[in-house]
């Protein structure tokens, strides 16, 4: 066999037969690796609350990001209330950009969920072929202190290093995927941070690079299709009663406003 | 002839199946090689189902050496290419 499985058994029959071959005895061999099983099961378990951590803050990233939707609607509303259709436009292009950025973050919780529930499941099962090979090991070792068939014996324990070459290559790709996942969420929130949508009213005369992405980003036709549908609203006679707190002198609704 | 899938178990299959899993993980490695992406985890599946329906499992006890390793069912492709040229799945 060449390629892929050629490599790949020769890789491991070379690990396995090096394992045993470094001591005088396999049986201690044998119990050296799996205490590095047992070590190395335990960083597969660190790595999956590793992952539920990140996922938490992923959730509560979603929630704060959902605050904002409600907060850049409101604000949206008592701009344009008070005449700033400028700044209503403004809040409106960033709630729309937040809400998109609320669904692809909820589209990463739900992977980050399945995920972890797969590690799980490979960690129960890892666990159960470790505690299988802890009894086959104390076997090998009794009859290998009983110098009986060493031959076979030999070829037990190459059959158990092999085993257990494969659910340590098993344990190290699960805690590679642990950290693949967590650093895939920390890069997320990164973004999120970065795009942080506060208050429009922090919004001065000069534009960073962010807000202009934002703006590019954000669907234009949603927007103006939101703006007017808010303007309807306002006109209908609810402008007073929605933003009463910033109406100072010219609460006149803003059908028309200052285009 | 065992095989194991690696990260899943071993299985035991006739030695008269050895020539259409050769040509199963040459069609892998002829995409891997040819660096057709698209076409690798079709590839890849067909091969592991193919052990998968034509052997026999064998229980967790079993203490068989295999004679041929597949890496395990989720490698990616730029795994499988590492694989040939890199350190390959079992770094030292």
């Amino acid at each position: 066999m060449a390629g892929l499985t050629g490599r790949m058994s020769t890789v491991v029959k070379a690990k396995v037969s090096k394992l045993l071959d470094r001591a005088e005895d396999p049986g201690e061999t044998l119990d050296y690796s799996y205490q590095k099983q047992v070590e190395q099961l335990q960083n597969v378990k660190k790595g999956i609350a590793d992952v539920v951590t990140a996922k938490k803050r992923l959730q509560m990233q979603e929630s704060s990001l959902q605050q904002n939707v409600v907060k850049l609607d409101t604000q949206a509303r008592q701009a344009l209330a008070s005449g700033h259709e400028d700044l209503a436009r403004t809040a409106l292009e960033r709630k729309n950009v937040a809400q998109t950025e609320l669904q692809s973050l909820d589209g990463q919780v739900h992977e980050l969920e399945d995920q972890q529930q797969k590690l799980i499941d490979s960690e129960q099962k890892l666990r159960a072929k470790i505690e299988a090979f802890r009894t086959k090991k104390e076997v090998i070792k009794a009859q290998y202190s009983a110098a009986e068939a060493q031959v076979r014996i030999s070829e037990a324990a190459t059959g158990v290093g092999e085993q257990m070459a494969d659910v340590g290559l098993a344990m190290q790709r699960a805690v590679d995927k642990t950290e693949n996942m967590r650093a895939r969420a920390d890069a997320v929130q990164e973004l999120e941070a970065a795009g942080t949508f506060d208050d429009v009213t922090q919004l001065g005369g000069g534009e960073d690079d962010i807000d202009r992405q934002l703006k590019q980003l954000s669907s234009q036709p949603a927007v103006d299709d939101e703006l007017s549908k808010m303007k309807a609203e306002l006109g209908g006679g609810a402008a007073a009663a929605e933003a009463p707190q910033i109406a100072a002198g010219e609460g006149q609704p803003s059908e028309g406003g200052q285009a | 002839m065992i095989v194991r899938i690696s990260g899943e178990g071993q299985y035991r299959l006739d030695d008269a199946d050895k020539g259409r899993l050769n040509e199963l993980e040459n069609a892998v490695v002829a995409i891997v090689e040819g660096g057709r992406e698209d076409g690798f985890a079709d590839a890849f599946k067909t091969l592991l189902d193919y052990v998968r329906t034509e052997g026999e499992q064998l229980g967790d006890e079993d203490l068989s050496s295999s004679d041929v390793i597949i890496p395990p069912a989720d490698i990616s492709f730029e795994e499988a290419g590492e694989d040939f040229t890199g350190e390959g799945l079992i770094p030292d």
